[in-house]
C-alpha cells in the first residue's frame, strides 16, 4: 500500500486509526466524574499532540538516523511560526498558505544553519545549532522586533491588510480557517455522561501530521535513509566508498528543519501567535526529551514521546496544592500534610521535576525508550503464550 | 608507465620520519605485494594514496591523474577501493545494507538525492549484493547486524563491498588477518580469480607469506619508511637484505 511494507503500512493505518479517533479514548473518564480531569481528550491539547508528533518526527531524521545532535531545533519553529503569521497577516487567513511557507522558510533558515554547522560534528554541532538558536531567539526578542513583534509577540490584527480575503466586514479578526472552516470550529457529542469534542484544528494538524509520518517511512526506507543511518554507523568509511557525505547530511538537516517549520506554522493556524520564547533553548531541549523518551531512531517514538510529555506537562500542572489535600484527606491530619509536603514540588511549576526524574528513568532503565517498553512487554506476552501453549499438553 | 606511480613520497609525523623516498610503480592488471616489519609505513602509504593523509613531499599518480588534493570520495570514484587493517564497515547495518552502499555509490555517483524510493526496489542493485555475498560465502548472514559478525567475517564483508564497486585499484591491508586458515585460502582463491577475470590492479599489504606467494606478481620490501628492495617473488624469498630487515640489524 502506497509503496510502503506490510508491516509499515500497519503501523500507519494504525497511527491513522489512533489519530482518528482520539477524542474518544483519550477521554475515558465521564466528563462529571472525578477522573475526568486525568482526560487528555479536549482540542488544545489533542492538538499540541500532533504538531509536536510532527516536530519530533522531523527532528529524529536528523538525530535518529544520522546521529547528530541538534540543540537548536526550535530556531526553525520559531522562524516557521513568524513566517505563519506574516501569511495570515498579509496575504489571506486561510491557513494553507501559511503552513506552505512556515515550511519553506524554515527550509531556507536551515539551509544556512545547516551549512555552517556542519562543518563540525559531534558535541562541537550540538553547540553551534544551539548558539545559532540563542542568537535568533535574542534577535527576535529585540532588535527584529518589527518583524517579529519582540517580546510581546507577533499576532493577526483586525486592520490587516490580508489581499486574497478583500475587506474585512464583521468588527472582530478573523479566525483562520481552511477554506471557511474556522480551526476553532468543534463538533460536541455526549453520549451517557462522556462528551467528545471533535475538532477542526485537531483534524487539519493531525491529516498534515500522518502525511510527515509517511513521508518519514518512506525517508527511513529509501536509499537516501539508508545513507543517513551508515553516516551514523562510520562516516569515514562512507567517506572512502565513495560517498559525499556533506550534501547528504545538509539535505537531512534541510528536511528536519522543515518539519520543525511545519510543525511551528500548525502551531499559529490553531493560534495565531507567534512569541520569541518559542526559539528558545528549552523548546530545542524538550524535542530531545521527545526524541529520547520515545524511542530515538524509531519511527513511531517520536510522535509517542511528544504525546507522553504533552500530557504529563498538561496533567501535572494542573494540579495544585487544594487538589492534593482533597485526594489525601483520607490521611490522619499530620500525615497529610507531610505527604501533600512531600508531593508539592513535583506537580505545578515544579513539574519540570517530575519530566526530570521521568528521563532519568527512561536513560537508565529503557536505553530504546517507550518502543523499547512496547516491544519488551509484547515481547514477554508473547513469551507467556508460547510457555502456556508448551505446557497444556503435559497437563 | 604504470597505473599507480609513487615518486619521491615523505610523510613525518612528529619527530618520526614514516615515509621517505618512497618510488613506487604498480603495473596494471598486476598485483603488487609489499611487505615490510611493523612500523615499517605500510598503511601509513595506503593512507597517502586515499586522501587520508597528504604526503609532505613527492607525488601520487593513478591513471595519469594526481591523486594529491583530492577528497577520499572524489579518490574512490576515480576507481580506488580500499580494505583498512582493522574492518571497516558499517556496524548498525544489517550485512546486506553494507554491502548495497558501495553499489549505490558506484551507480548514483558521489551523491543523489532519493528519498521517495525503497532500497529494495532497485532490483539491479538488490541482485548485485546477492551475487556478491554468494561470492563471499555470506549469502546465509544477509539479515545480522555487520558489528555482530566474527573478525574474520567482518573482513570478507568489507573485501566483498570493496570488490562490489569493480575498482581499478584495489589496496588490501592484510585482509587475511584474523582469518581461519580455511578462510584465508578461499579469500586467496577469490582474489586469483578475480584478478583473472577482470581488469583489476592489486596492491596488498600482508604478513602471511603464503598469501603473498601466492598473489603477487611482484614484491616491494619496505623497512623504517623506505623500499629497500622491489623484485619478483622467486628472488624475494632468499633475499639477504628481506632477511636483515625481518630480523634486524645484527643478522
Ligand atoms: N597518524 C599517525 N600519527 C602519528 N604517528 C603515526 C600515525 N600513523 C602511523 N604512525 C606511526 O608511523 C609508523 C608507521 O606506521 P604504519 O601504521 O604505517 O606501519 P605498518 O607498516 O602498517 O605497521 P603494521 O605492520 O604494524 O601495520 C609507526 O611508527 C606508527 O606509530
Ligand atoms: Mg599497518
Amino acid at each position: 500500500m502506497l509503496g510502503l511494507s506490510k508491516k509499515d503500512a500497519s503501523l500507519l493505518i494504525t497511527v491513522a486509526v489512533l489519530v482518528a479517533l482520539a477524542p474518544i479514548f483519550l477521554n475515558p473518564f465521564p466528563e462529571n466524574s472525578a477522573l475526568s480531569q486525568f482526560n487528555a481528550g479536549y482540542p488544545d491539547l489533542m492538538q499540541r499532540f500532533v504538531i509536536f508528533g510532527i516536530f519530533a518526527i522531523g527532528f529524529n531524521i536528523l538525530f535518529g538516523l544520522t546521529g547528530y545532535l541538534s540543540f537548536g531545533h526550535a530556531a526553525f519553529l520559531g522562524a516557521g511560526s513568524y513566517a505563519g503569521v506574516w501569511m495570515l497577516k498579509l496575504l489571506t487567513i486561510n491557513v494553507i498558505p501559511a503552513i506552505l511557507i512556515s515550511t519553506v522558510v524554515a527550509g531556507l533558515f536551515a539551509i544556512l544553519i545547516g551549512y555552517i554547522s556542519l562543518r563540525r560534528s559531534g558535541i562541537y554541532f550540538s553547540i553551534l545549532t544551539l548558539a545559532f538558536a540563542q542568537m535568533s531567539f535574542a534577535l527576535a526578542a529585540s532588535v527584529l522586533t518589527p518583524i517579529t513583534g519582540g517580546e510581546t509577540g507577533l499576532q493577526t490584527a483586525l486592520n490587516d491588510p490580508r489581499i486574497l480575503d478583500g475587506a474585512n466586514e464583521g468588527g472582530n479578526i478573523p479566525a483562520p480557517n481552511f477554506f471557511g472552516l474556522e480551526m476553532g470550529d468543534s463538533l460536541q457529542v455526549s453520549f451517557a455522561g462522556w462528551l467528545w469534542t471533535f475538532n477542526a484544528g485537531y483534524y487539519v494538524s493531525g491529516i498534515i501530521m500522518l502525511i510527515s509520518f509517511y513521508v518519514a517511512i518512506r525517508i527511513f526506507r529509501s536509499p537516501f535513509g539508508i545513507m543517513l543511518r551508515a553516516i551514523k554507523s562510520n562516516q569515514q568509511r562512507l567517506n572512502y566508498t565513495g560517498l559525499n557525505t556533506r550534501p547528504y547530511m545538509l539535505a537531512c538537516f534541510v528536511i528536519s528543519g522543515m518539519y520543525a517549520g511545519l510543525a511551528g506554522g500548525l502551531m499559529v493556524a490553531m493560534d495565531p501567535l507567534a512569541g520569541a520564547e518559542r526559539m528558545q533553548w528549552t523548546a530545542s531541549g524538550e524535542v530531545v526529551l521527545m526524541t529520547i523518551l520515545g524511542g530515538v531512531g524509531t519511527l513511531i517514538g517520536p510522535v509517542l514521546g511528544a504525546g507522553l510529555i504533552k500530557y504529563f506537562e498538561n496533567i501535572f500542572s494542573k494540579i495544585n496544592s487544594n487538589l492534593l489535600h482533597k485526594w489525601f484527606s483520607f490521611l490522619p491530619d499530620g500525615l497529610e500534610d507531610f505527604v501533600v509536603t512531600i508531593i508539592y514540588p513535583f506537580i505545578g511549576k515544579g513539574w519540570h521535576l517530575t519530566l526530570g526524574l521521568m528521563f532519568m528513568g527512561v536513560i537508565i532503565f529503557l536505553p530504546g525508550g517507550l518502543v523499547e517498553l512496547g516491544q519488551r512487554i509484547s515481547r514477554s506476552l508473547s513469551k507467556n503464550k508460547n510457555d502456556a501453549a508448551e505446557h497444556k499438553p503435559a497437563e | 608507465m604504470g597505473i599507480l606511480d609513487i615518486k619521491d613520497v615523505g610523510k613525518r609525523f612528529g619527530g618520526l620520519q614514516a615515509l621517505s623516498d618512497v618510488n613506487l610503480n604498480v603495473e596494471e592488471n598486476t598485483c603488487h605485494a609489499i611487505i615490510g616489519p611493523n612500523g615499517a609505513g605500510k598503511s601509513t602509504l595506503l593512507n597517502c594514496l586515499i586522501g587520508k593523509l597528504i604526503p609532505d613531499s613527492g607525488s601520487v599518480m593513478f591513471d595519469g591523474q594526481s591523486v594529491l588534493g583530492r577528497t577520499p570520495y572524489e579518490i574512490n570514484q576515480l576507481g580506488i577501493s580500499r580494505v583498512f587493517q582493522t574492518p571497516e564497515i558499517f556496524g548498525d547495518l544489517t550485512v546486506f545494507e553494507n554491502m548495497m552502499i558501495p553499489i549505490f555509490a558506484k551507480r548514483d555517483g558521489a551523491f543523489a538525492l532519493d528519498a521517495i524510493s525503497d532500497f529494495m526496489s532497485h532490483k539491479d542493485v538488490v541482485e548485485q549484493a546477492e551475487n556478491e555475498l554468494e561470492e563471499m560465502n555470506m549469502a546465509d548472514k544477509r539479515h545480522m547486524h555487520a558489528a555482530s559478525l566474527s573478525r574474520g567475517d567482518k573482513r570478507r564483508l568489507e573485501i566483498g563491498m570493496c570488490l562490489s564497486q569493480q575498482p581499478r585499484l584495489l589496496l588490501l591491508d592484510e585482509p587475511t588477518a584474523g582469518m581461519a586458515r580455511a578462510d584465508t585460502n578461499n579469500t586467496i582463491d577469490l582474489l586469483k580469480e578475480i584478478k583473472e577475470e577482470r581488469d583489476i590492479t592489486i596492491a596488498i599489504i600482508e604478513h602471511d607469506m603464503h598469501v603473498v606467494f601466492s598473489l603477487a606478481d611482484r614484491i616491494t620490501v619496505l623497512a623504517q619508511g623506505t623500499p629497500l628492495v622491489e623484485d619478483v617473488p622467486e628472488k624475494i624469498k632468499g633475499h639477504p637484505k628481506v632477511k636483515e630487515a625481518y630480523l634486524g640489524e645484527s643478522a
